[in-house]
């Protein structure tokens, strides 16, 4: 077990520098001279073209940049927005509450609908309940969630006045920060459930826009590792036994069946980041998405360099969760490499 | 027992018995002549304004007959702009789908054909690019290159050459110990022989499947990159970008909303269901 940790662990090194590479590259494979680029025409002014120079740490060899970069990153240090002027770190760690409440959220409401879907398609396989949830399955997996979620917003919000369109919570509710979710920061205010019931209305439809393809991706994978354990002599025997069909599916074949579901969950974070970064930029939603959108629109690099690194060290972490937790679970996987 | 099938009319017959798939195919088939007879097929060219008849609702909520989509905010036939719009999104489909599967296809085959460290680097480097979600690290590609259309192209193709070096290089792993590459080496073949001649068409299926699904995934992250406004610029007539233009008359003109995703939608979901029927009809393991 020691040695496959060791291993596992071993492979993120060479991950992370390049990352690191492609974040520190970045600024420097920009056409031109970046700093002209970011100054605009009339920034020639020697002066101030200095004092950018130094802050994006371009007036140095570029193997002393690069470790400089590396160095500061290790210590928390990602850098100054050439926008906000305020830190890169400081800056993500605003707006990550927000982006992980809508994740959750729409995670919540993809498991939440997409395991019960896809038991339920199994067990009555070619049922007409099976062609309606495989089709809309196929449906949501093929969306174009910048769409879909516009065309929430012209049923539910315009055409309904069901949702509000765009942000998190009414201007009219201040919320103290505590954990950064607002909908457990909302409890806690003055306005108590008004405020609340304002961030679950803000909430619903960004959450559902963002769930989308999980829910299809939970409900197909759900639906055939089902029929692959249905089809097994243990639930064979138990049927035999004299169970009742509700038990086979529910202790005996749910159980197995979950798995895969599992490791799809843990492997849907890459998904969750995208579709955030086009869920926030439709809804307004002040997470790290539409932050890193509006860098890139505004030539925001230190951000962009940041935003990238923050990111890709937590999917690789958590990637890396998932397999170690498999290698708890299962011991076949740990004797493979 | 009759006689097998030859391979091509054996396919086929695999194929055919999937219904999505044959309905994907249709579906990529209709939209693939609409793109070709575009000029044909419009009633008007993309970018020709009508002042006289702005954001006019579609015929059948309203509308005339004269402009069957309706219009958008500065008088353009919305259903001209569409049709057009086929020949730009199957265009990037076709584009991403030719860069990323020569580019990783080759690259597959030489990790899985060398080995050893060659291998181990680029192994490295694939799962550097998979670190990264597909549309983030579009992103850093545009905010490199500037954003236009063709920048948004070679942002997606490099997005998606990770999946083919995979996938390229697990089949040629399994491909490269059998019998028939040994016999081919030991007849004095060269490696790019025993590489293209005898290793890459035992790898075709796996990749026909990939690149269908490719398609899908090109057209809708190029789509994405248009809607976040770091794709095709304004005033092109690309399926995403006519959706971020649509953003500010949502309330009042919903139909350019609708329909232009409703189009990207379907052109998915039809190379979708064309990659999932191609993997059933070559997996043999599935025909029962």
């Amino acid at each position: 077990m020691a040695k496959y940790l060791l291993k596992r662990f071993s492979v993120l090194i060479p991950t992370f520098v390049g990352v690191s590479i492609i974040a520190f590259g970045l600024i420097r494979l920009v056409p031109g001279d970046p700093v002209l680029v970011l100054l605009g025409e009339r920034g020639a002014d020697p002066v101030v073209y200095a004092k950018m120079q130094k802050n994006l740490g371009l007036d140095q060899p570029i193997l002393v940049q690069y470790f400089k970069f590396v160095g500061q990153a290790l210590q928390g240090d990602l850098g100054i927005s050439t926008v906000s002027k305020s830190s890169v770190l400081s800056e993500f760690f605003n707006r990550f509450p927000a982006t992980l409440e809508l994740g959750l959220a729409g995670l919540l409401w993809a498991i939440l609908l997409g395991v019960p879907f896809g038991i339920i398609a199994a067990v009555k396989r070619n049922s007409a309940f099976d062609y309606v949830v495989m089709g809309g399955a196929l449906i949501g997996y093929s969306m174009p969630i910048f769409w879909w979620g516009l065309i929430l917003i012209i049923y539910f919000s315009v055409g309904l006045g069901w949702t509000p369109v765009s942000g998190r919570i009414d201007v009219m509710f201040d919320i103290p920060p505590m954990t950064g979710f607002l909908l457990i920061d909302s409890l806690f205010s003055e306005d108590g459930f008004a405020a609340f019931w304002s961030a679950l209305k803000h909430l619903i439809l960004p959450a559902i826009c963002l769930g989308t393809i999980p829910l299809a991706v939970i409900a197909r994978m759900t639906r055939s590792s089902m029929l692959e354990v249905l089809g097994e002599d243990y639930i064979r025997t138990a049927k035999a036994k004299g169970l009742t069909r509700f038990e086979v599916v529910a202790v005996h074949a749910l159980r197995n069946a979950l798995i895969p579901v599992v490791t799809v969950i843990g492997l849907m974070l890459g998904t969750i980041v995208t579709g955030a970064i086009l869920t926030e930029t439709i809804f307004s939603w002040p997470g790290i998405g539409k932050w890193l959108v509006n860098s890139v629109t505004s030539r925001d690099y230190p951000v962009i360099q940041g935003g990238i690194m923050i990111i890709a060290a937590m999917i690789v972490m958590i990637n890396m969760g998932v397999d170690v937790v498999y290698a708890i679970v299962d011991p076949k996987i740990r004797g493979k490499s | 027992m009759s006689k097998p099938l030859p391979p091509l009319k054996e396919f086929w017959y695999f194929f055919r018995q999937n219904r999505g798939a044959v309905i994907g195919l249709w579906v990529i088939g209709l939209f693939l002549l609409i793109a070709i007879f575009a000029p044909f097929l419009a009633p008007y060219t993309e970018s020709q304004m009508f002042p006289d008849a702005l954001k006019l609702p579609p015929v059948w909520s309203g509308g005339t007959a004269d402009f069957i989509a309706g219009t958008d905010d500065v008088g353009r036939d919305l259903l001209s702009r569409l049709i057009y719009g086929a020949r730009i999104s199957l265009g990037i489909g076709f584009m991403v789908v030719l860069f990323s599967m020569s580019i990783g296809a080759s690259i597959g085959l030489i990790a899985g054909y060398a080995g050893g460290f060659i291998d181990g680097a680029i192994m490295r480097g694939v799962d550097i690019l998979m670190a990264l979600p597909s549309i983030l690290l579009a992103i850093v590609v545009v905010s490199i290159l500037g954003p236009n259309l063709f920048n948004a192209i070679v942002a997606v193709s490099i997005v998606a050459i990770p999946g083919f070096v995979r996938l390229v290089r697990a089949s040629v792993r399994s491909e490269k110990s059998k019998q028939y590459v040994i016999a081919s080496k030991s007849y004095g073949a060269s490696h790019f022989r025993v590489l293209v001649k005898n290793i890459l068409p035992n790898c075709m299926a796996p990749l026909i499947v990939q690149g269908a699904l490719g398609f899908s995934d090109g057209i809708l992250n190029a789509a994405a990159l248009g809607f976040l406004g770091l794709g095709a610029q304004p005033p092109t007539a690309e399926w995403g970008t006519m959706l971020a233009d649509a953003r500010p008359f949502i309330e009042s003109s919903p139909w350019l909303v609708t329909l232009p995703g409703l189009c990207i939608l379907i052109v998915v979901l039809g190379f979708n269901l064309l990659g999932d029927g191609l993997r059933d009809a070559f997996d043999p393991r599935l025909k029962k």
